[in-house]
């Protein structure tokens, strides 16, 4: 069991936790993920770490609630503990000097983004940050992206808050100012096939995280793999960053969509068991 | 009191009852019920205690099966059960899917005659007496060693060495990457082959010998083999398996609906999702089910689709009936059931609609041509035989390869270009330094006793490194 020591409300559906687990604390680096199991019926989910402290042997996770693990999840207050964690999983992010890097976060994928944006600039790049959500109360973070980048552009969708559009507008106007040489971008999967549709005829190497559905996360099932440049590949073992220009984004939206059916009846059972309860 | 065996040779071998093949089609019980205690004391009798004790050197884990035999013809059986539990830790689960026809039962005496004493059958009900008689009994442990041996998997292999090292007084911790201890057995073989509770007694039973199971850690990445030797550990086993699933490489295979036969395995039997809403996890329960391959896997795969709900489930092997690698009891339950086998068929490709889903699949037929390295006929393409199966899940069967993940973290293991790690075959000793390895990830996939074999092996060599006798 796994001790929720902080549990806090980023957003009306997006749930941060601080949890005890020193072993993996100690190992974690930016761009890697760990599996949950809320509990002992829960399905195992993957979600990349949006922080550590190794001193203080916890890891943090941010989750956005949109079926029943992540409701559930989202029930859970600090003193309660998960089922399961297990991690580190999959290859960090290449950290190194590229020079000028630009990170885009969309929606709860804000979260991962901030710790590689954080390590990119401890490595000596320049970053240049772009988060973006649908509106004002989906937005969070913004302080915190801030102490990581030189450079922070915040969108909504609907203009509620800073500039009105979506991250890929800034991405462009930024790509055609000056020399870029490498952009993060890590969202839902429609935004970060824009994002690398953008950077395309740029020519800037641009780096996507795919959280595909997974069931162990180390290699044995097979059931995230995406195809990448021709090849297919694991997103748990060979990932979860890709080269953007390379995904088959057709094959990532179709392999998204396989339990829709199955998500939905399980979400609305627990949802009418939910009002029994209270 | 028990009349002397007879000598006089019966050859009336006893069957094991089964579940009628029309009920256990639809539910998750276990197909094969058992001895009674009637039929157990009549086979046992069968035994005619032959000196030679071929059986016993057919067994990797050299159980003394004559005496547990003997054991239970006089009705003693907790004494059966010692003289098991000496040898295999794990035997209900070997009673079970053991492959005794091609072990100890081939070999014997009463084989040549036809009729082999049911030693796999006596096995279970001895293992499962004492399950159900279950007292505390105290495991006599020796003084501990102070030697402390990591362990990495909990499959057959580890499970096996950490009950025999910690036997031999040594402190075990076992590192289990899920959330569940057993490995294939929890994850691949289904509940009506091999009941989630049965090796969950036995696992008990490893845990009760003083072994520690740590869930939840993925070694490499959590901590690697060079971490574990250098700060706890005096010696390491790794009994990591073959859990890499291979595909056939043919378009259409990242299509919705096509699965590993390990993830769509692992959905069932460790996720549950045969309990779906009542657990979380989800499967696509197809009407009509391509189950590509000929092994005890692909057979599994079959049976789980069908109790899933599938109308039509087909077995798509490229070799004929003779070459199947599966039991030959697993092929005749899943035949009972109501599998279609497509001998002599190797798919081209899988046909999705325009949402991504398989629709169908488009196979060859094959002949039969001149034996191969594996000694089987070779399966070569009739060119233009080409026909088309509708199907709406695609499970691939095709065997797995071990997890690269200690390999690759660890200096100095050396590796065969198939994925597998070398050792020794008799002590499991690899060329590193205080690391022992055995089962799958040493020879590819197995069978589970042959696991269990490595395990016992190596932890044997292992004891002796550690009692300083042997480097």
């Amino acid at each position: 069991m796994f001790k929720i020591v902080t549990s806090e409300k980023l957003t009306p559906v997006i749930d941060l936790f601080k949890i005890e687990a020193p072993a993996i604390a100690k190992k974690a680096r930016a761009g890697q993920f760990v599996i949950i199991r809320v509990d002992e019926a829960g399905e195992r989910i993957p979600l990349t770490l949006a922080d550590w402290d190794a001193g203080e042997g916890t890891v943090t996770l941010v989750a956005m609630e949109v079926g029943t693990s992540t409701r559930k999840l989202g029930q859970m207050k600090a003193g309660d503990s998960l089922h399961n964690l297990v991690g580190p999983l999959g290859l960090p992010s290449d950290i190194e000097k590229f020079g000028t890097v630009i990170c885009v976060g969309g929606g709860v994928g804000i979260a991962p983004i901030y710790p590689i944006a954080r390590s990119l600039k401890q490595a000596g790049n320049k970053i240049i940050s772009i988060i973006g959500a649908r509106n004002k109360d989906l937005l969070f973070w913004e302080d915190r992206m801030k102490t990581v980048s030189d450079e922070l552009i915040v969108t909504t969708d609907d203009g509620s808050y800073g500039r009105k559009g979506l991250v890929t507008e800034p991405l462009k106007e930024k790509l055609e100012q000056g020399k870029i040489d490498r952009v993060i971008a890590i969202g839902p999967a429609i935004m970060m096939k824009f994002c690398a549709q953008t950077t395309k005829p740029f020519n800037v190497p641009t780096i996507v995280s795919l959280n595909s559905i997974m069931v162990d996360g180390t290699g044995m099932c097979g059931c995230c793999r995406v195809s990448i440049g021709g090849t297919t590949k694991f997103a748990c073992v060979d990932g979860p960053d890709f080269d953007g220009h390379q995904v088959d984004w057709n094959t990532v939206f179709d392999r998204q969509k396989v339990y829709l059916k199955e998500e939905k009846d399980s979400l609305d059972r627990w949802e009418s068991c939910q009002c029994g309860k209270s | 009191m028990e009349e002397k065996p007879k000598s006089k040779i019966n050859l009336n071998r006893i069957d094991m009852p089964r579940q009628d093949p029309k009920v256990r089609a639809h539910n998750y019980n276990e197909v094969a019920l058992g001895y009674t205690d009637e039929m157990a004391i009549q086979e046992a009798t069968r035994c005619i205690q032959c000196p030679k004790r071929p059986c016993v050197a057919g067994c990797p884990v050299n159980v003394d099966i004559p005496e547990f035999i003997k054991a239970v013809r006089d009705n003693q059986m907790e004494e059966s059960v010692r003289i098991l539990k000496s040898k295999n830790a794990l035997p209900a689960i070997c009673g079970r899917v053991c492959p005794q026809e091609t072990q100890c039962e081939q070999v014997c005496s009463l084989g040549k005659k036809g009729a082999p004493i049911a030693i796999g059958r006596l096995e279970r009900y001895v293992a499962d007496w004492d399950l159900a008689h279950k007292k505390e009994i105290k495991v006599e442990l020796p003084p501990p060693t102070g030697k402390r041996v990591a362990v990495i998997g909990s499959g057959p292999a580890g499970l096996t060495a950490a009950a025999d090292l910690a036997r031999m007084g040594h402190k075990v911790t076992v590192y289990e990457a899920l959330h569940t201890a057993g490995g294939v057995l929890m994850y691949g073989i289904p509940e009506f082959r091999l009941p989630k509770k049965v090796v969950q007694a036995e696992v008990d039973y490893v845990k009760s010998l003083g072994v520690d199971i740590q869930l939840d850690s993925v070694m490499g990445k959590l901590a690697t083999v060079d971490e574990l030797l250098e700060k706890d550990y005096d010696a390491i086993f790794l009994g990591t398996g073959a859990g890499l699933p291979m595909f056939l490489g043919i378009p259409g295979e990242n299509l919705n609906g096509v699965y590993s036969a390990n993830e769509f395995l692992t959905r069932v039997n460790l996720m549950k999702a045969y309990l779906f809403p009542e657990y979380d996890t989800p499967i696509k329960v197809g009407k009509q089910v391509a189950v590509i391959g000929g092994g005890n896997v692909a057979m599994d795969s079959a049976r789980c689709a069908l109790r899933l709900g599938a109308d039509k489930v087909y077995i798509i092997y490229r070799r004929s009936r003779t070459e199947m690698p599966a039991r030959h009891e697993e092929v005749e339950n899943a035949e009972e059931e109501g599998i279609i086998f497509k001998f002599l068929t190797n798919p081209k490709q899988i046909i999705g609609d325009d949402k991504g889903w398989v629709k169908a699949m488009e196979c060859y037929e094959m002949e039969l041509g001149e034996p191969d390295a594996s000694g089987r006929r070779r399966p070569i393409t009739k060119q233009g035989s080409e026909f088309i199966i509708d199907v709406d899940v695609v499970v691939v069967a095709l065997g797995t390869t071990p997890n690269p993940l200690i390999p690759s973290t660890t200096k100095g293991l050396e590796v065969t270009k198939h994925g597998t790690v070398v050792a020794d075959e008799q002590s499991g000793k690899t060329v590193k330094d205080r690391v022992w390895a055995g089962g799958d990830v040493v020879t590819g996939a197995a069978t589970v006793i042959s696991a269990m074999g490595a395990g016992k092996r190596a932890a044997a060599s292992i004891h002796e490194f550690l009692m300083g006798q042997k480097a």
